[in-house]
């Protein structure tokens, strides 16, 4: 005997992302689930935040990895709010673990809740978080080819960070192919170059932040 | 590797459709899966032959469909299965836009004794 389902695989997982970002909506925390390969500067992109609004909005984070609180560590002694995922050897987080996390964070009513994701740029693109923007970054170094490579990523983007453009000169790193890959599967995501350890364009990813945070803060 | 708790969720779904309905085994599951799903159909196979193992589920046969991803040109509007390198379109050159075929991702049937 056939059963139909035509059921969709990631239900369980949909369906708890769904109420996390209701649970979001209401205590007016935008959340930002940052994405990107190992090494990339998802750490250095939260910390520049952390140092530029800090002071001026409440800020959070969950930081998922494979193993160690280095990263948990380091934004900890800045005293920010943050909770440590170890995903033991799991390559992405999901919405439940956010569920747990989000328990063990005290977090302002109105605030910015960075999610750092596992450094990976294929697991991470096929779970919903709850979150309220995904943020891709792409390093100089990786090479020009990764939208074209790792296509599910970049078409999840809503915002795509280009790191490390102080080493565009040193590199074989073709601006034009890399923009050509992205807009062939993202036409809406603002592409923001900068350089996490110059800090040049860093100002402008900060302009973005402030006007996607939500309007109530 | 996250095929893991896809897995895990696949065959949830499965055994509590077989539970309701008060069947004895399952013998077959369809599964649709676009390519730009992440998803690879040998270690699905790899984690459901471990996890099934004791259940309603164990030794049913896993059917893949695989689902092309169609592009649409934006030069000419040509529709097109995305090439193995690359977005353009065969037809023009033109750069495509994904048309959102090629991210299905859920179980069709199963068959049930």
């Amino acid at each position: 005997m056939e059963i139909k389902m035509m059921k969709n695989i990631m239900e369980a997982n949909d369906r708890l992302a769904g109420e996390n970002r209701a649970l979001f909506r209401d205590r007016g925390i935008t959340v930002i689930n940052v994405m990107a390969s190992p090494g990339s500067g998802k750490t250095s992109l939260i910390l520049h935040v952390i140092k530029s609004l800090g002071s001026e909005l409440g800020i959070g984070v969950i930081e998922g990895d494979i193993a160690s609180s280095i990263d948990a560590e380091t934004i900890d002694r800045l005293g920010i709010p943050v909770y440590q995922i170890n995903t033991g050897g799991g390559c992405h987080l999901d919405a439940k673990m956010i569920r747990t996390a989000l328990q063990g964070l005290t977090l302002r009513k109105k605030s910015l809740l960075f999610i750092e994701n596992v450094g990976n740029l294929v697991c991470p693109s096929t779970f919903d978080l709850g979150e309220t923007f995904k943020l891709v970054i792409a390093s100089v170094p990786e090479g020009h080819d990764k939208p074209f490579k790792y296509t599910s990523m970049f078409m999840a983007a809503d915002v795509i960070i280009l790191n490390k453009k102080d080493l565009l000169p040193y590199t074989d790193f073709e601006r034009e192919s890399f923009y050509k890959g992205v807009r062939a599967i993202n036409s809406k995501a603002p592409v923001l170059e900068l350089s996490c350890r110059t800090g040049e364009g860093m100002q402008t990813f900060i302009s973005w932040l402030r006007e996607h945070v939500r309007e109530e803060l | 590797m996250h095929e893991y708790a896809i897995t895990q969720g696949m065959l949830d779904l499965v055994l509590n459709e077989a539970k309701k309905a008060s069947v004895s085994k399952v013998t077959e599951i369809r599964l649709v899966i676009g390519d730009l799903s992440t998803i690879l159909d040998e270690s699905v196979q790899m984690y459901f032959d471990i996890m099934s193992e004791g259940t309603l589920a164990q030794g049913a046969k896993l059917v893949f469909k695989r689902v092309p991803s169609r592009f649409r040109c934006k030069v000419c509007g040509n529709e097109y299965d995305k090439p193995r390198k690359g977005f353009e379109c065969p037809q023009c050159g033109g750069l495509g836009l994904p048309t959102g075929v090629g991210r299905e991702f859920y179980i069709e049937s199963i068959d049930v004794e």
